[in-house]
């Protein structure tokens, strides 16, 4: 609410309201980590509960999920070079990375789908067993995470185009960062937990 | 598709009849009532866009009032039931839905929202600010628990009520066992209400931590505060898991799935394990805040400071971290292994440690004190006894070799109603009392407060406590009848009276309102209590911006410090700033409008049409991310007309109805 600004910092803490955001996002991924942990959880219990249906080792495709696994980390990697740019108040740069990010992001989820409809058709579907029902549900709420971020990062880069660097916009696209990180961490686990122990187990 | 068409209304029965042309003439009746008296504007301006915190608790206490009618009408209706063996009044499926409906209410509707309404007016008061961290986020969450009561609260009338308890235990809320859509409601309508919980935590976690004012640490903060943050805290780290938990029993109920189900791989105890991860935080997210306000109210009527300050908050902390630890008592006799049992027996007694300590501190703020036998502190009074016994028997049930007898019996209902009743509504009913004067600028009559108080109390126990023997011989919950020979009738009849002097007392809380809105003295300054923290050191009714400037502290009890050495500044005009606040915004209703059509076409398995109302959700945050209204400033002029105004009359020659 305060419209104080503290030069000394960067942009997007500048603000009382912006420091109050960014922490409130903070608290805002602790919810989140709570959600995915017991998606994990669930997956943990139901993971070899097979029904008589497929089990990860019939299923995983091992090159699909490695080249969805490096998207989704080099989007994470330019997603941080964007907000560099975003730091040395260069707009082009910014949005050209974040444009990156979004394209990557894209591939991934590209190749996510792809990777269902397949599963589908062999069919392993969320309704086969419980271990399905648990990996769809999971790997599904992450999808959707990418997807509503993408859709966000737009409107991000729409916003940044009318207004250019403010406090404001400084400050969402610094919190967008934050969730792309996240994202990009909740994946690490579910390709060391799901698809790596999968095909070990 | 989840139901065909001629079931869309339920039929058939009289006492579901009635109230549906019950709530039809209510709902004309009122919006006529609304454009008779030409009151849309004012409605949409100062309440529905509102993003004011105090008007939001108001709204908050408010539904929270109307659903405890509600959920109390529940209650009769068991009571009722069960007053004589063998009784007709309601069928086994009708009091099923009945006693589902009632838990969920009165758990999620009604202690959340009063005691959330009351930490959304007194908290931000309380710290010395102007508003919560996000005061549009606040508007929205209040429209989300408003839109998913309401949705919940449909489903007598519309499709059907869940009728699988209010745990909703695997596998009978499945689709194999409760076909019907009323599970549906459960699912969809606590989701929603859920997401508002959530985002309030979040809220609060950060306006406690950001926006407290100058010079109060952490350890001056009030005890109210104290208790509302940790609250804070257990909701974030605990209702993401009842989201997870609703969002799988909606996929295996509308998509077939297999995460409960017993065939297909599905484990019905998960569910059990992740309700209770969250279902026991939630039990301290409702008490919390009540001890906070015993607190406050306590040190405020026996006019010292509160005993043992560091050993109350170490104790909140305590019981928030074992709030996590103690799930599994839930189903003790649901086969787990002696040790998973005894772990949690453990920690489950280990709770009556920290709540001990803090039962021990309000006595002791009390001893010595020159309490004063105020409505609000008469509540207090009697929280101590009846909570002690309500706790004393969660201690018996925490035993797990003995839970085996207790379990599934009215003696655990008498037991968590020994909680919930003395720990939450006593509490929440004291802050009512207490805050009252802030919110409206009068205060509720003593004397019906009294009336409301002895009925609610004598009636409350003369309901549960015979529950506790027809429990110890052998009388099972959820049970709509039993036959004369059980000899459960007259104890059964007893308690059947008993709840109809609780609906008494709480009928004299509604008159009491009425009365005061009506008769009540305004003329009351802006401390009627004599009390100790900061809401008090302004205006009453509070002005809108809360405090023309932020007030400092150097003590605990800052307001009464201020008092004693002499220290109320009067205001400087020339240090008169303006003031900004956020503007109104109509994204929030219009949020909870779309989650609740998106939820009522979920409930009915509608799925493609949900998907495309819920195309309304993200244009709302589409449209809020494009929103860059700064807010607007409130002139000088106009706050050294308001301020002069009240302050004309503060701290000296106030009228005291009390002392």
């Amino acid at each position: 609410m305060s419209a104080k600004v503290n030069a000394a910092l960067p942009l997007e803490y500048q603000t009382e309201q912006n420091r109050m955001n960014i922490l409130g996002f903070w608290v805002f991924l602790g919810a989140e980590i709570v959600l995915f942990a017991t998606l994990f959880g669930v997956y943990g219990v139901l993971g070899e509960r097979y029904a008589g249906g497929p089990t990860q080792k019939d299923i995983f495709i091992i090159r699909d999920v490695l080249i969805q696994t490096s998207l989704l980390l080099t989007s994470s990697f330019t997603m941080g070079i964007s907000i560099f740019e975003m730091r040395r108040s260069n707009i082009k740069g910014m949005l050209m990375w974040l444009v990156f990010t979004l394209l990557l992001g894209g591939g991934f989820l590209f190749m996510e789908v792809r990777e269902f409809i397949h599963y589908v058709h062999e069919g392993a579907t969320m309704q086969t067993s419980a271990f399905l029902s648990s990996f769809f549900v999971l790997l599904g709420t992450h999808g959707l995470h990418v997807t509503i971020g993408i859709g966000w990062a737009i409107l991000l880069i729409i916003q940044i185009l009318q207004r250019g660097l403010t406090p404001v916009t400084a400050r969402k696209a610094f919190i967008f960062g934050l969730y792309w990180h996240f994202l990009d961490v909740v994946w690490i686990f579910i390709f060391t937990f799901v698809y790596l122990q999968g095909l070990v187990m | 598709m989840g139901i065909k068409w001629d079931e869309f209304f339920v039929t058939g029965d009289p006492l579901i009849f009635a109230s549906q042309i019950g709530i039809a003439l209510t709902l004309i009746g009122a919006l006529a009532g609304i454009t008779y008296f030409k009151k849309w504007n004012y409605l949409w301006t100062e309440w529905l866009t509102t993003v004011d915190h105090k008007k939001i608790g108001i709204m908050y206490i408010l539904m929270g009032v109307l659903m405890f009618v509600r959920g109390g009408i529940d209650g009769l209706m068991m009571k009722g039931q069960t007053a004589v063996p063998e009784n007709g009044f309601l069928n086994a499926q009708h009091y099923n839905e009945v006693f589902t409906t009632h838990g969920v209410i009165m758990i999620l509707f009604v202690a959340m929202p009063l005691l959330i309404g009351l930490m959304n007016f007194v908290i931000p008061l309380q710290i010395g600010a102007r508003d919560v961290a996000f005061p549009q986020l606040n508007a929205l969450s209040f429209w989300l628990t408003f839109s998913g009561a309401m949705l919940f609260n449909i489903s007598f009338i519309i499709g059907g009520s869940p009728d699988a308890g209010w745990t909703s235990y695997f596998p009978l809320a499945g689709k194999e066992f409760s076909p019907g859509i009323g599970n549906n409601y459960y699912a969809v309508a606590l989701q929603i209400a859920g997401a508002g919980t959530l985002m309030t935590g979040i809220n609060f976690v950060v306006t406690v931590l950001k926006m407290r004012t100058k010079g109060m640490t952490l350890m001056k903060m009030p005890m109210f505060t104290w208790t509302s943050f940790i609250t804070s805290i257990i909701i974030v780290a605990s209702f993401p898991i009842f989201t997870v938990a609703l969002a799988l029993m909606t996929f295996d109920r509308t998509f077939g799935t297999h995460f409960f189900t017993i065939s297909g791989g599905g484990m019905d105890m998960l569910w059990a394990n992740l309700f209770w991860l969250w279902g026991h935080p939630e039990v301290y997210i409702v008490v919390l805040p009540a001890f906070g306000m015993l607190s406050d109210i306590i040190s405020t009527f026996a006019r010292k400071t509160l005993y043992g300050y560091k050993s109350m908050v170490i104790s909140i902390v305590m019981i928030s971290v074992l709030s996590m630890l103690v799930w599994v008592h839930h189903f003790f006799t649901m086969g787990n292994s002696a040790a998973v049992n005894s772990f949690f027996s453990i920690t489950t007694m280990a709770i009556a440690i920290p709540t001990g300590v803090k039962v021990f501190n309000w006595l002791f703020t009390m001893r010595k004190g020159r309490i004063k036998f105020t409505t609000a502190m008469l509540w207090a009074l009697a929280f101590v006894p009846n909570f002690v016994i309500g706790g004393v028997t969660g201690v018996m049930l925490a035993m797990a070799a003995a839970d085996y007898q207790y379990h599934n019996t009215l003696f655990l209902v008498a037991h968590f109603h020994y909680v919930l009743i003395p720990g939450v509504v006593f509490p929440i009913f004291a802050g009512l009392y207490f805050w009252w004067p802030k919110m409206f600028g009068y205060m509720l009559n003593e004397r019906i407060g009294k009336w409301n108080f002895w009925l609610f109390v004598v009636g409350f126990n003369v309901t549960f406590m015979p529950m506790f023997f027809l429990g110890l011989d052998g009388a099972v919950r959820r049970a709509y009848t039993y036959s004369a020979e059980t000899g459960f009738g007259p104890l059964m009849m007893i308690s059947a009276i008993g709840s109809i002097i609780l609906a008494a007392g709480f009928a004299a809380l509604v008159y009491n309102i009425y009365w005061s809105a009506r008769y009540a003295d305004r003329n009351i300054g802006n401390d009627p209590w004599d009390a100790r923290t900061l809401e008090w050191a302004t205006a009453t009714p509070v002005q809108h911006y809360n405090f023309a400037s932020l007030p400092e502290v150097t003590k605990l009890d800052a307001f009464w410090h201020m008092k004693k050495n002499d220290q109320l500044q009067p205001l400087k005009e020339d240090e008169v700033e303006e003031i900004h606040l956020p503007s109104n915004t109509w994204i929030p209703i219009y949020m909870g409008v779309v989650f609740g059509i998106s939820g009522f076409l979920l409930v009915f398995e509608w799925t493609i049409a949900a998907a495309i109302a819920a195309i309304g959700i993200f244009a709302g945050l589409a449209f809020r991310s494009f929103d860059y209204d700064e807010g607007f400033h409130v002139h000088k002029d106009e706050i050294l007309e308001t301020e002069g105004i009240w302050r004309k009359g503060a701290n000296k020659g106030v009228k005291n109805h009390v002392s």
